[in-house]
């Protein structure tokens, strides 16, 4: 399961990130490392791109960055 | 202020949004200086921190979340620590500032400057915030761990400031900290590596540049460190980092589990989260402003008001600039004789100049806006909303304030741009925000629409003339989504950094941030126009003023003294006739004395000596007068006609006519190519050189009855009229889409920092309304509508 398929609302634990290049690291040094905690906030009205909340912080990130994250319910 | 004076400089380093500016601001006031480091999009921001003990230089640097670069841009803060960056001085220092209600993150980045070997203080920010989110922080224990002293800092008050004050004037004596650390596997290769290459260097590179240049899988920091020392390092580089990718897999997997895990150690017992999470108040007000419904319902509000204040708010503010700037020229004016200084300076120097500062309210307005838009934390929440819209071209929802804003002036449009920290996304943007419709355009389509098109229905409700207003406006529009599209997956294509954007806590923004950011957005576009814009200005009136052939004033000084003659002659029939009605003739001395008689009495009713005369003579007077008048009319459409002859033979005029033949298939003749070339200052200058051209004087606004006419009747050489709809269509279509605009071409050249932008912004869109020109006249003549 990727985070771009969770619910808002719903909490979630990263178990892996794939991909690489600039977008990878970046995720990485935010914070969406495994075991990381986090819940999903909302979608923007128009369906992309969506906020998550992690680390006491929030943070928007398109669906296609989000399913470059793979979460297991927490 | 000497830099020599400096006791020190210290590096202010943090996460965006953790209130870096607002600190930075606290500490150095008004004594900040901007600029640009070389060869990159990014500002560089100094300023002097006044301690009891010595002043010391602070530095501002780029917020970021990590020294790894993402992008060439995001190598400046690594180099300016490391004391490689061209055009920094070595740092001795470093704050680093942390959002306390998201330390866990924030301490990613204090992990790596640790390994600098600088001594360093942590100011703590949002200590408030972080109160109201029952987050308890122990700060002598954190002090303790980290090896180096904290600050507790308020979000907007100023409290926490005088202990910061105090412990930036002990930091410069501080030792480092102890280094982590973390990374204990690599630092013999490090080491190794560090002695190897410095061998071959003549300057020793710094140990912490060639790990980052290890970890940095894409190589930004290995060319980067390659530019600076030489190609040998390259090699060396690669083949360890191959060796150590071998050995543990992705590195900077491997750094980001290091990192967090020591954090996560580092902070237990000293940070207690409340056992259920507190609603926070920001995450209230964003249940509204980012709703499905209300969040788009806000920002169209938002949007209107700022629209509005740059549209109509601004104009009243803008026509006093502009009556002032008049009244200048007026007022310097008296004191020259007529004559070339006169004509530099009025028209030159305070015109040339005057166009340009008109804007200034609109800047000021916008960054009013924008400043605290920003500060207070919506500009995210709008990228937010309308991220979707931008990114089908590529943009993100970044560029909505540069792009809305360029409707009103490109100028600080462009300025907003420094707000989008990617880019390849920032230099997008910069070059298709002049292609919408700035308020300069209007002038140029009012003046044709209501020349040339018909006040007719369209479908029985519309409006034929808004009707084509509306399509001038929309046509930048479409014309950028291609281009941008273009522009970001081609040309910018290397450097395409992912939209991941913090949300961050609302906060009341802070007056001195905005102040400063007003300040400092006003200052630099006056500089500007101070000088390029200045140089350009004067360009342009002299190629418009030379080389005033000496025929053209001889031809016009003739018809002066003719029309003077034939005043003359006309006044002395008057006299003759008068004298023969009312006096005995006769003789000789009859009839002299008869003229002697009359012209005393018309000069006594003319000066005002005597009271009134005869019937008669209150006739003679009147005619007397209506030939004075006509001598006037006369005299002035000879001055009108001379500076057309001059602006005709000019340079400019000569570089109409050399170009006619390749204008020619856009339907302008070369009067209309001229009135274009001297229109690069700016847009709307085109009408007052219309006006000087078709020999109406320059005070002609867009209005002008007067123009409209003179437009209508203007012929070819061969006696067709030389407007229609056609051509009018293919002048708009030109000016909504050319870059005839030396003032955002300068800003072009000082955002992106170096004139390579500014070159290609004019060249794509020269090129572009020239072929959408030529394509309007070519159809809309073959459909008929010239006729």
């Amino acid at each position: 399961m990727t985070l771009n398929m969770i619910r808002p609302g719903n909490k979630c634990k990263v178990t892996s990130v794939r991909g690489s290049g600039s977008t990878y690291q970046r995720l990485l040094e935010m914070g969406l490392i495994p075991d990381t905690e986090l819940q999903v906030v909302r979608f923007a009205p128009l369906g992309d791109p969506m906020e998550i909340r992690l680390m006491g912080y929030h943070l928007s990130l398109r669906k296609k960055e989000a399913a470059m994250v793979e979460v297991a319910h927490g | 202020m000497d830099s020599s004076s400096f006791s020190g400089s210290l590096a202010v380093v943090g996460n965006p949004n953790t209130g870096k500016t607002t600190l930075f601001n606290a500490l150095t006031g008004l004594s900040q200086k901007t600029g640009n480091y070389p060869g990159v999009t990014v500002e560089k921001k100094t300023g002097t921190i006044r301690l009891a003990n010595g002043q010391f230089e602070a530095l501002d640097l780029p917020g970021t979340y990590s020294l790894a670069a993402a992008s060439p841009d995001e190598l400046v803060v690594p180099s300016v620590l490391h004391g490689i960056q061209e055009g920094a001085k070595p740092v001795s220092a470093i704050l680093v500032v942390a959002d306390a209600t998201s330390l866990h993150r924030n301490l990613y980045l204090v992990s790596q400057l640790m390994e600098l070997n600088l001594p360093m203080i942590m100011a703590l920010n949002m200590v408030d915030l972080a109160k109201e989110s029952q987050i308890v922080i122990d700060l002598p224990e954190l002090s303790r761990r980290l090896g180096f002293p904290v600050i507790a800092t308020h979000a907007t008050r100023s409290g926490g400031l005088v202990e910061l004050r105090e412990a930036i004037g002990r930091v410069f004596s501080q030792d480092p900290p102890a280094e982590p650390g973390l990374f204990s596997d690599f630092a013999e290769t490090r080491d190794q590596l560090t002695s190897d290459l410095s061998g071959k260097c003549k300057t020793p590179i710094p140990p912490t540049m060639i790990f980052r240049a290890l970890f940095d899988e894409r190589g930004h920091t290995a060319r980067h460190l390659k530019e600076i020392y030489g190609e040998d390092i390259l090699q060396d580089l690669l083949t360890r980092r191959a060796e150590l990718t071998e050995e543990h897999g992705k590195l900077i997997e491997l750094e980001t589990r290091v990192r967090y895990t020591w954090i996560r150690k580092l902070l237990r017992d000293v940070v207690s989260h409340p056992e259920l999470k507190v609603v926070t108040r920001s995450e209230r007000v964003d249940k509204v402003l980012t709703h499905k419904l209300w969040g788009p319902v806000t920002l169209l509000i938002v949007l209107t008001i700022l629209f509005q204040s740059i549209y109509s708010w601004a104009g009243p503010l803008m026509d006093l600039i502009e009556g002032q700037v008049g009244n200048l020229g007026t007022w310097i004016g008296s004191f020259l004789a007529e004559g070339m200084l006169k004509s530099l300076v009025v028209d030159g120097i305070i015109g040339g100049v005057g166009a340009v500062l008109v804007f200034l309210p609109q800047i000021v307005l916008l960054f009013f806006f924008v400043a605290i838009l920003e500060d207070c934390g919506y500009m995210a929440r709008a990228a937010f909303l309308l991220d979707r819209v931008f990114s089908r071209v590529g943009l993100s929802g970044k560029s909505l304030i540069p792009l809305l804003s360029s409707f009103a002036c490109a100028i600080p449009g462009i300025m907003a741009t420094r707000t989008i920290e990617s880019r390849a996304d920032r230099l997008t943007t910069i070059l298709v925000a002049p292609l919408m419709s700035c308020s300069a355009r209007l002038p140029v389509y009012v003046i044709l629409i209501s020349a040339f098109l018909p006040e007719k229905k369209v479908l029985g409700v519309f409006g034929l003339q808004g009707l084509v207003l509306l399509m001038m406006y929309m046509v930048g529009i479409v014309i950028a989504v291609p281009v941008a599209w273009l522009l970001k997956r081609k040309l910018l294509q290397g450097n395409l950094p992912p939209f991941l954007m913090e949300l961050p806590s609302y906060k009341i923004p802070s007056s001195r941030t905005v102040g400063i950011r007003v300040y400092q957005s006003a200052s630099a576009f006056v500089k500007r126009a101070g000088t390029t814009i200045f140089a350009v200005a004067v360009l342009v009136w002299a190629l418009a003023y030379f080389p005033r052939p000496e025929s053209v004033r001889q031809e016009h000084a003739n018809q002066r003294v003719e029309a003077t003659a034939q005043r003359h002659e006309a006044r002395l029939a008057l006299l003759f006739d008068y004298a023969q009605d009312r006096f005995p003739q006769g003789t000789d001395e009859q009839a002299l004395e008869s003229i002697l008689r009359a012209d005393k009495e018309l000069a006594g009713l003319l000066d005002g000596s005597m009271a009134d005369g005869t019937a008669e003579l209150t006739r003679v007077v009147s005619s007397w007068k209506s030939l004075d008048a006509d001598y006037a009319v006369a005299i002035s459409a000879i001055d009108r006609e001379e500076d057309g002859a001059y602006l005709r033979t000019s340079y400019i005029g000569r570089a109409g006519q050399l170009i006619e033949p390749v204008v020619a298939p856009l339907g302008w003749d070369w009067r209309i190519g001229m009135a274009a070339i001297a229109s690069f200052p700016a847009r709307e200058i085109i009408i007052a050189t219309l006006g000087v051209i078709f020999n109406l004087g320059s005070d002609q606004d867009e209005s002008s009855a007067e123009l409209q006419g003179a437009l209508r009747s203007a012929e070819r050489s061969d006696g067709s009229p030389l407007f229609n709809i056609p051509v009018a269509l293919s002048i708009m279509i030109f000016f909504a889409l050319c870059a005839q605009c030396a003032a955002t071409l300068v800003t072009i050249r000082k955002e992106t920092g170096g004139w390579r932008w500014a070159v290609f912004s004019f060249t794509y869109m020269t090129t572009l309304a020239y072929l959408a020109a030529f394509v309007v006249y070519q159809v809309t003549s073959a459909l008929g509508w010239g006729a």
